[in-house]
């Protein structure tokens, strides 16, 4: 009890140190320790997929990306200072976000005791979908377009990006070039991690049908595995313009939408499963959609094309 | 007997707080970037492993106490990965070309 309190207490001072934050770069840090205050809330609520999914993505890849950002804007920053908005728009910008807390802490206050769930119904169907790890089931099957099109708004995210890049070096190289030494320690650790975090990776995606992880974890830690073998210089990133790497991202996405419209002619119903092969399905699925949301993240973090490709 | 465990347990809990609590020290109190990555690997690695020792004494099986090793030692790997990553960018001079 005391426990829970002080993570409540601290979760709230955190919160409102990110806001109050003058510096870009502390605000994103002050958000970092928010995320993993955050998934520690989470597990003592008994809800571990939740808190992998928000230490994994809503802190360390949002958190790496908010990095990156407030980079860029360092140079802007201290002109952008000059410009702040007057009382009154703040006035109103603070009466507006009091309105929506109240507003939010008031439905939340009237729901009705218990609270109304589908639980049972979805506990007593989970055999139909062959799988063991109820949010799997929910991600995969019940709500499974709420995960397709999640698949589609990061790589519509990734366009974005690298729309961003400016016309003499489309196509080309996202980032700086890292360089490496031969023999140096961090070639030689980052050699030993990227392959052990791969299986990791793997692993967390692996065990996501019977038990807390999935494919959104495993693959924030293929990506991270990626990201580190690009930073500390042991690979290059690739051009945008390659179309492996284009197959590669819209991989995930297809085949999910394929095996969605081949719901109809199998069930009767968009990404409808027959029983009998729920399972099989849902893994082939979760194979390509693990691998393109893992290069969508890294390609995101990488940024940019920074360098023009080789002619 | 889990008496004598228990007393282990808090006792390399305790110090492994110990290790995290001056690391946090030294992170807030160092003058310079790599100074300060120092003291955070300390609390990284006997802040983190002692934990993991204290843990030890109250896992069920093999199997949980070699989970709870190779946490630390993923933690130690990926630890050091970074440490070796940002202190190339904070070092005088920029990172290496």
């Amino acid at each position: 009890m005391a426990f829970d309190s002080g993570l409540a207490v601290l979760v709230l001072g955190v919160a409102v140190w990110t806001i109050a934050a003058r510096d870009t770069f502390a605000a994103v840090v002050g958000f970092v320790a928010y995320g993993l205050l955050l998934a520690l809330a989470w597990v003592r609520l008994a809800a571990p997929d939740v808190a992998l999914t928000e230490a994994a993505i809503g802190s360390g890849v949002t958190g790496g990306l908010l990095i990156g950002a407030s980079t860029r804007l360092r140079r802007t920053e201290t002109a952008a200072a000059g410009e702040e908005p007057g009382p009154t728009l703040r006035l109103a910008a603070a009466v507006l976000c009091g309105l929506v807390s109240a507003g939010l802490a008031a439905i939340v206050l009237m729901l009705p005791e218990p609270a109304p769930t589908l639980a049972p119904q979805a506990a007593a169907n989970i055999a139909a979908t062959g799988l063991g790890n109820p949010v799997t089931a929910v991600l995969m099957a019940y709500r499974a377009i709420d995960t397709l099109l999640e698949t589609v708004v990061l790589l519509l995210a990734l366009v974005g990006v690298w729309s961003l890049a400016p016309d003499r070096v489309w196509g080309g190289f996202p980032g700086p070039r890292h360089h490496a030494d031969p023999d140096g320690v961090l070639t030689f650790i980052a050699q030993l991690l990227v392959p052990l975090g791969i299986l990791v990776g793997i692993h967390i995606f692996w065990v996501g049908s019977v038990a807390p992880g999935g494919e959104f974890q495993g693959a924030t830690i293929l990506a991270a595995m990626w990201i580190l073998a690009m930073m500390a210089g042991l690979v290059d990133a690739p051009p945008v313009s390659r179309r492996w790497l284009r197959l590669l991202l819209i991989a995930g996405p297809a085949v999910f939408f394929a095996i969605g419209l081949a719901g109809f002619a199998m069930a009767g119903a968009f990404l409808a499963y027959p029983v009998e092969y729920a399972k099989l399905l849902i893994v082939t699925i979760e194979i390509p959609v693990t691998l393109s949301i893992a290069a969508t993240l890294a390609l995101l973090v990488a940024g940019p094309p920074e360098r023009a490709p080789h002619r | 007997m889990s008496l004598a465990l228990d007393a282990l347990t808090t006792l390399a809990v305790s110090v492994g707080a110990f290790f995290f609590l001056a690391g946090t020290v030294g992170l807030l109190r160092f003058p310079d970037a790599l100074s300060r990555l120092h003291a955070l690997t300390k609390a990284d690695n006997l802040g983190l492993g002692l934990v993991v020792l204290g843990l030890l004494f109250q896992v069920e099986g093999p199997f949980a106490a070699l989970k709870l090793i190779s946490v630390w030692l993923l933690t130690l790997l990926a630890g050091a990965t970074v440490t070796q990553l940002i202190a190339r960018t904070a070092r005088p001079g920029g990172p290496p070309v």
